[in-house]
């Protein structure tokens, strides 16, 4: 990174000086399917879209929803809403339309930008909400108040004048699964997330020439993030719409020699599934990086046969505060199981559940102070107090994380389990009450409840018992069919076990503990 | 369409229908559709997709061949197989 005559306060202001920058102006900015896209056009096409939202009412701290793959109108998207003053949330594409039309409810998203192949979805939610500008990318179906991405980006004239955003304003909600079954909007502000950025790129020891991969969704903190240090350092992302054919993503690592790979362990299981059939290497990339869930030992040492030159990096992190800790990837032989400090410019602390100090080995509530922690969640101050708590001085909040670490005599962190019941599979965080709920919408369905159970290749696999009314004959298969509906494909019940009764705690709520406990059959 | 093509095209919407859809509705999934689209097959969908044309059709499909032209819609996956019998690539 060249030092600027001016601190970067606000997220998009790398992009306004790289597109400053004769040189780093011609750089490219993103390669989307293989296709390469200049910091000028990156400036340029999201000025142009950032004075279409202008237009279309959006102003300082207003919220516009991108519903879309990784694509070229995704990246710009981003962009375009910080240039307008404006709040991004990025949702899964992936999402049914109930959902999709709760997080436009909930934020109060004034654009929604999407694309023709999400109309299913999304056109239904239109008719309800007609203040609700659309613009959409890609075929869009007839009759339908829609505008189209390209013919908006050829008619806008870029925004010029700079709305007056300061550091402190909000510069995206993440929607992130919660217990009770309705996803909660994170707050970040440009600070919170400015302040990540740069510590992620410090301790990945990035820099301007790399070329960061991404397969993961921009709806997802990890996947964004890769965007967002990409556009800090002037440096190249290499965005693809998924995993799910490796060897497209496998050639374009070739062919565009990318240097970062960020991955979780699904996808690690899927790389090393794919070099038992057939010998992967990667001499270009240098870094690695796993979050989301834990890499186990073994597969971690695996994966330097695939990639001879990285240093692997061991992460942990909410969306709540982005990350929490890594683990330098020299000490991965001399801290097995660990994933670490905390990342540059933060700290953490164990907490017993009384509040009180944690003896060196011992299990306490992973609490984290700095910077990236979150506002708080949209509209819900009530979640809010119950993850923020009062911190060391007057007035400021620290984050409690509610999961359990031990840390040990030096400071290394050790995952120990979690507190809540949130299933964690394929990477995703899966609240098993909202599974929950589309199962209890099933007719003939009377009561089941979710929990997850340990996969070799998904992390954990999430299971369903359900009980059906006395007289009701229902298959799995129909069950299955309807969550498909309801759900994002990552949230329907791999397994579906029809049964009696749910076990019971004493105080009569169903206890997952028992569920766990009784074998499937 | 010769009959092995028909054979080989009702097993694999049967599976895709049955397996990853879990619908018994022929009509919700039309041949050309692109899966990913559709959120038919996700980053995990097409190794059970390789999966079951090994146990099926007895091949052996290549980490270098898991693409979108290859797998990326009924019609796609039928001529894959179809290629893999006839020893092409």
């Amino acid at each position: 990174m060249k030092p600027s005559a001016t601190p970067r306060r606000l997220l998009h202001e790398a992009l306004l000086e790289h597109g400053a920058d004769p040189a780093r102006a011609r750089h490219t900015a993103v390669v989307v399917e293989g296709r390469a896209y200049s910091y000028a056009q990156l400036l340029d096409t999201a000025s142009r879209l950032a004075g279409a939202l202008a237009e279309r009412g959006v102003g300082r701290g207003d919220r516009v929803a991108i519903y879309m793959d990784n694509t070229w109108p995704c990246v710009v998207a981003v962009f375009a809403t910080l240039l307008a003053g404006g709040v991004f949330l990025v949702v899964n594409p992936l999402t049914k339309s109930d959902k999709l039309g709760f997080v436009l409810d909930d934020s109060g998203a004034r654009v929604l930008l999407s694309d023709g192949h999400l109309a299913h979805e999304f056109v239904p939610l239109l008719g309800t909400r007609p203040a609700l500008r659309v613009i959409a990318s890609g075929g869009l179906p007839d009759r339908c108040a829609i505008e189209a991405f390209d013919a908006v980006i050829e008619a806008a004239a870029p925004l010029c004048e700079r709305p007056a955003t300061i550091a402190l304003d909000l510069a995206a909600l993440i929607y992130t699964s919660g217990s009770t079954g309705m996803p909660k909007g994170v707050m970040h502000t440009h600070q919170s997330m400015l302040f990540a950025a740069q510590s992620l790129i410090q301790y990945l020891r990035l820099g301007e020439g790399e070329r960061i991969l991404c397969t993961l969704p921009l709806a997802f903190d990890y996947g964004l993030y890769q965007w967002l240090m990409a556009v800090q350092l002037g440096a190249t992302l290499v965005l693809e719409r998924s995993f799910a054919f490796p060897a497209q993503v496998f050639a374009r690592m070739h062919a565009f020699e990318v240097t970062v790979f960020p991955g979780v362990p699904t996808v690690f299981a899927m790389l090393l599934s794919a070099h038992r059939r057939e010998r992967l290497c990667f001499p270009s990339v240098t870094r690695v990086t796993n979050t989301a869930a834990a890499l186990p030992d073994e597969q971690a040492l695996k994966l330097r046969e695939i990639f001879p030159s990285a240093l692997l990096y061991k992460m942990y992190g909410l969306t709540e505060c982005k990350r929490v800790c890594y683990l330098e990837p020299e000490l991965m032989e001399a801290k097995p199981g660990s994933v670490g400090k905390a990342i540059p410019g933060t700290e953490v602390f164990l907490r017993s559940v009384a509040g009180g100090p944690v003896a060196p080995g011992e299990a306490g509530i992973l609490h984290v102070r700095g910077p990236h922690v979150m506002l708080g969640y949209w509209n819900r101050p009530d979640l809010s107090a119950q993850m923020l708590r009062e911190g060391p001085l007057p007035g400021e909040r620290v984050l409690c994380t509610h999961d359990w670490f031990r840390m040990d005599e030096e400071g290394f962190l050790y995952f120990v389990g979690r507190s809540d019941d949130i299933i964690k599979t394929r990477g995703e965080k899966v609240s098993p009450v909202e599974v929950e709920n589309v199962l209890h919408a099933v007719e003939g369905v009377r009561e089941a409840a979710v929990v997850g159970v340990p996969d070799e290749l998904l992390g954990e696999a999430i299971r369903a018992y359900v009980v059906l009314e006395s007289g009701v004959s229902l298959g799995v298969g129909q069950i299955r069919a309807y969550c498909m509906r309801r759900l994002e494909s990552f949230m329907v019940p791999q397994q579906i076990l029809l049964c009696m009764d749910l076990p019971r705690t004493a105080t009569g709520k169903v206890s997952r503990k028992a569920l766990l406990e009784q074998p499937p059959a | 369409m010769s009959t092995q093509t028909m054979d080989v095209k009702a097993r694999v919407r049967d599976y895709i229908l049955e397996n990853l859809m879990f619908s018994s509705d022929p009509s919700e999934l039309a041949d050309d559709v692109s899966l990913l689209d559709r959120g038919v097959i996700d980053s995990t969908g097409v190794l059970e997709v390789v999966l079951f044309l090994e146990e099926s059709f007895g091949l052996q499909v290549k980490a270098s061949q898991m693409l979108p032209q290859n797998f990326d819609s009924v019609d796609n996956i039928v001529a894959f197989v179809q290629r893999q019998q006839q020893g092409g690539a």
